[in-house]
């Protein structure tokens, strides 16, 4: 199914921090604790949506040349009704997440999403898309702040995990955790991947021996 | 007029409050354009000087158009100062690259390429809105974004050396490219904290 590719895309396969590289600042800023790196998700998930929609609908009434600007502006005002609201709701994350709030204008997720795949797509796509990629976000920010949050304060969701005997890791807490974790994070998908294409290597080369009935040689081996 | 407090900032934002390695700003032309040396400076340059001219120019419009005791009609408009800063810090990238395409055409050759790039740069809309939270005068706000500009490009820059030596080293094959960067970027972060000791004044 064509549509269902669409949203399941972004997970894992082309999870846009994972894999992609991409938003990699607030991935690394808001992942000390899962609270904050939900609070986080929830807000990129809207403003990817909303911003996705919009540029759908609009996609064939935007002159070429001031495209991005059009998709800045938009993306934008998503962005301060986000701020806005939580403002006004959940005045503890905003502080917890702070100036990362206004600087999701600059998620290069979001304006990469919209030019890349919104301005080209209808509606129901970009929707699944955005969703897709929202989801894959928040789980790679979780997945950062599960590391983190345990090792740095024995903690998981604000949960104590760990018992008395455990000293927290404060490193963990702090930036260069942080740089750590993604880094490590990172090889483990790289690997992954590696591991995957090999199977599939092993996989041609073994029937590609069956066809010819001859074990598959190096080349220049005699 | 009290220059320990600029010189305070300036250090903060250069070495305490790194603004790629402690505050994340910035890390994806950190990350992306730090494979050569000779890149990463021409990149640096660029970042502190659309990051001066951000700074001086989002101060006036938040101070002179949006906030409501100090503009000049007196409504609030705060509500639209992450639309107007990152409109002014793109319309302003537009207008630094064709005035140095015009002026300086060896200067747009060295950094032509980067200037593009430098309106996602998250570090650069940090810098203005740091400066509004912050509650910087317009001299103040004009230091932080000079400072916060050097302290990406030496962060840039020694790790665009590190990255040019790490080609030659035997790195096992799933942490080679951006997963060894990151690492690399971790350990400086700790170096970074050493500054965090650092009383000014």
């Amino acid at each position: 199914m064509k549509l269902g590719h669409e949203f399941s895309k972004g997970l894992i396969e082309d999870n846009p921090v994972l894999r992609l590289a991409l938003g990699l600042c607030p991935a690394l800023a808001v992942s000390s604790s899962v609270f904050n790196a939900i609070g986080m998700g929830i807000a990129v998930i809207f403003v990817l949506t909303m911003s996705n929609l919009i540029v759908s609908v609009i996609r064939k009434g935007v002159p070429q040349k001031i495209r991005i600007p059009v998709y800045i502006v938009i993306i934008a005002t998503f962005v301060t009704v986000v701020e806005m609201v939580m403002a006004a709701f959940r005045p503890d994350l905003f502080k917890a997440l702070g100036i990362f709030v206004p600087l999701i204008v600059v998620n290069c997720i979001i304006l990469g999403r919209a030019e890349g795949f919104a301005s080209k797509h209808g509606v129901l796509a970009s929707l699944l898309d955005a969703w897709g990629m929202g989801i894959g976000f928040t789980f790679a920010l979780v997945l950062i702040a599960t590391v983190r949050e345990i090792l740095g304060n024995g903690t998981w969701f604000g949960i104590p995990l760990t018992g008395p005997g455990f000293e927290p890791v404060l490193l963990m807490m702090l930036a260069p955790g942080a740089f750590i974790t993604m880094g490590f994070l990172l090889a483990l998908f790289n690997w992954r991947d590696e591991a995957k294409a090999k199977r599939l290597k092993d996989r041609v080369v073994k029937r590609a021996g069956f066809i010819t009935r001859q074990p598959i040689r190096p080349e220049g081996g005699k | 007029m009290d220059f320990s407090n600029l010189l305070v900032i300036a250090v903060g934002s250069i070495l305490i409050n790194n603004f790629v390695l402690m505050r994340f700003l910035g890390l994806c032309p950190y990350i992306g354009v730090s494979k050569q040396l000779s890149s990463a400076i021409g990149m640096g340059m660029a970042v502190i000087f659309v990051m001066t001219l951000a700074s001086f120019a989002s101060w006036l419009i938040y101070y002179y158009l949006l906030e409501p005791s100090t503009s000049i009609w007196g409504v609030d408009l705060t509500f639209l100062r992450t639309v107007s800063f990152i409109l002014v810090i793109a319309s302003l990238v537009q207008f630094v690259e064709m005035f140095i395409q015009k002026l300086a055409p060896a200067l747009y050759q060295a950094l032509g390429i980067y200037l593009p790039l430098i309106t996602t740069n998250c570090a650069v809309l940090g810098v203005a809105v740091l400066n509004i939270d912050e509650g910087y005068n317009l001299l103040e706000a004009l230091v932080n974004g000079v400072a916060a500009g050097i302290g990406f490009t030496l962060a840039l820059v020694l790790m665009a050396g590190i990255r040019e030596r790490l080609d030659l080293a035997n790195i096992p094959k799933p942490l080679q490219g951006v997963p060894i960067a990151f690492i690399m970027a971790g350990l400086m972060a700790i170096a970074f904290l050493g500054f965090s000791g650092l009383t000014v004044g």
